[in-house]
């Protein structure tokens, strides 16, 4: 089992450790629904250094993300990042990730932590445009530092002004460390991203300079079970509940990453005839005022009858009220289609809402 | 992590606190501890009696479902109301204000089935 530079930070703290995508990670440290709370209202920090980082460098660096990925990395500029998804040829999703423009031949694109192997792999099959793939994802760290207060934890320690917009990126010192801060993250709140490389000795002395900065608002530890309740609330996707390799990015709802008038990339002609052919189930939000839990699996029905299922389910610790995404028969992805949570055998009323939850 | 001296417990984690012949059900400090967060405790308003071994009940917590067990026969005579606006207190106050049902015993003899706290002890070391 690997483990990422902070795991002996997190044992210290106490948290619950659980196996996560082969790495011993931090579920929570006292309360999920505390920790959710201190990102929404000052700031938090997650150890999300399980993630992966894959560098691609070369000529054709960008011919080749654009193959590879839906959305247009055409569009980016050195120092931008950019939400997009890697699909099969069959439409299916492989992976969603971050896809960050460094220079004009220099990519690096971040993936979630249990796709590392299959979408290194995955790439290096469809690398005819010889760029150099670096897999760098056990030498990075990744902290997340997320919430109304972040900005003003991470000037008081950082070397430059931090007036970085939204899905912006550039490099800085923390700390006397050299790293990559991108204005990104999971939770919908103003955040940064760290991404480092360097022993655990330095990843703890980044860890604790972040954790005395953020004295005065307050900071916490923030672990992953908030952080899946946090994107929940803003409806983000999470590969492995909502999209996989059996959803394509359309029905999904990302269609506003995949950008069918780039030219030639994998999937395309594919995404092309379904978005004509118009398709039978769609991911949409819905919440219920009843008092029910709904989570992964359980049914999606209507007068008895199944017409979905449950992808990612919770109560919202900010709403104090059941969300959901699910997969709908398209006849009831209408907003407010009424429909019901089937949990342990008992209807629960919900309906389709507009994202985010949480409106900001 | 705290076993009441006083309380019996059953391996899936419930304690009953006898008082004469009625008693008190709720669930352990491990197991608050292992379910997390609790968001709301569903036990049907109308229960009436409940059953040894049988689920009566679910906790839903941030992470998961769980049935509530029933230590003992018995008689429901009063619903723990508390819980229905703050299910928290399972988490705070587990042996305390967290008390979900209080129960007339059917069989003052069942008792001695349950394990005692220091068995209890044992259960959770393993």
């Amino acid at each position: 089992m690997k483990k990422t530079k902070f795991y002996e930070i997190h044992q210290k703290l106490g948290a619950k450790i659980v196996e996560f995508a082969g790495y011993l990670m931090p579920i929570q440290y006292n309360s999920i629904i505390a920790e959710h709370k201190t990102v929404r209202n000052s700031v938090g920090v997650f150890d999300v250094s399980h993630m992966g980082e894959v560098f691609v460098t070369g000529k054709n660096a960008l011919e080749f993300v654009q193959h590879i990925t839906v959305n247009d990395a055409s569009k980016l500029s050195p120092g931008r990042v950019q939400y997009s998804a890697m699909c099969y040829p069959d439409g299916g999703i492989v992976d969603d990730l971050l896809v960050y423009k460094i220079t004009d031949e220099q990519f690096m694109l971040v993936i979630n932590a249990s796709n590392i192997d299959k979408d290194f792999n995955w790439m290096n099959v469809n690398n005819n445009f010889d760029v150099k793939l670096e897999n760098q994802s056990e030498e990075y760290s990744l902290l997340a530092v997320q919430g109304p207060s972040s900005k003003d934890v991470i000037q008081k320690i950082c070397n430059r002004n931090l007036d970085l917009e939204y899905y912006h990126f550039f490099n800085a010192k923390i700390a006397g460390h050299e790293m990559l801060i991108s204005r990104t993250g999971y939770t919908g709140e103003l955040g940064y991203e760290l991404y480092f490389k360097g022993d655990e000795k330095m990843a703890e002395e980044v860890w604790d300079k972040i954790f005395e900065a953020g004295k005065e608002f307050d900071i916490k530890p923030v672990g992953l079970g908030a952080r899946d309740s946090l994107r929940l609330e803003m409806g983000f996707c999470l590969y492995g509940n909502d999209i996989d390799q059996t959803t394509n990015p359309l029905e999904a709802g990302l269609g506003w990453i995949t950008k069918l008038g780039k030219e030639n990339f994998i999937a395309k002609d594919v995404l092309l005839k379904i978005k004509s052919d118009g398709f039978k189930r769609k991911l949409v939000a819905l919440s219920s005022d009843e008092k029910c839990f709904p989570r992964h699996g359980y049914d999606i029905s209507v007068a008895g009858k199944k017409i979905g299922s449950i992808t990612s389910g919770t109560v919202s610790p900010v709403l104090e009220k059941p969300i959901a995404m699910g997969y709908v028969d398209s006849n009831y992805a209408k907003e407010n289609s009424e429909v019901n949570f089937l949990i342990r055998g008992k209807e629960s009323a919900a309906k389709v809402v507009g994202l985010p939850f949480i409106k900001k | 992590m705290n076993f009441p001296e006083n309380m019996k417990y059953t391996k899936e984690h419930e304690w009953l606190l006898v008082e004469g012949n009625s008693g008190k059900i709720g669930i352990t400090e491990y197991a608050q501890g292992e379910l997390g967060d609790v968001v709301f405790v569903d036990i049907d308003p109308n229960t009436s009696t409940i059953k040894s071994g049988e689920a009566f009940g679910t906790i839903e917590a941030v992470k998961t479902v769980s049935d509530i067990y029933a230590p003992v026969n018995g008689k429901v005579i009063e619903i723990n109301k508390a819980l229905s606006d703050s299910p928290e207190l399972i988490n705070s106050d587990p042996y305390g204000a967290g008390w979900m049902v209080k129960i007339e015993i059917s069989n003052p003899a069942e008792v001695s089935n349950l394990l005692d706290s220091n068995a209890y002890k044992a259960l959770i070391a393993q």
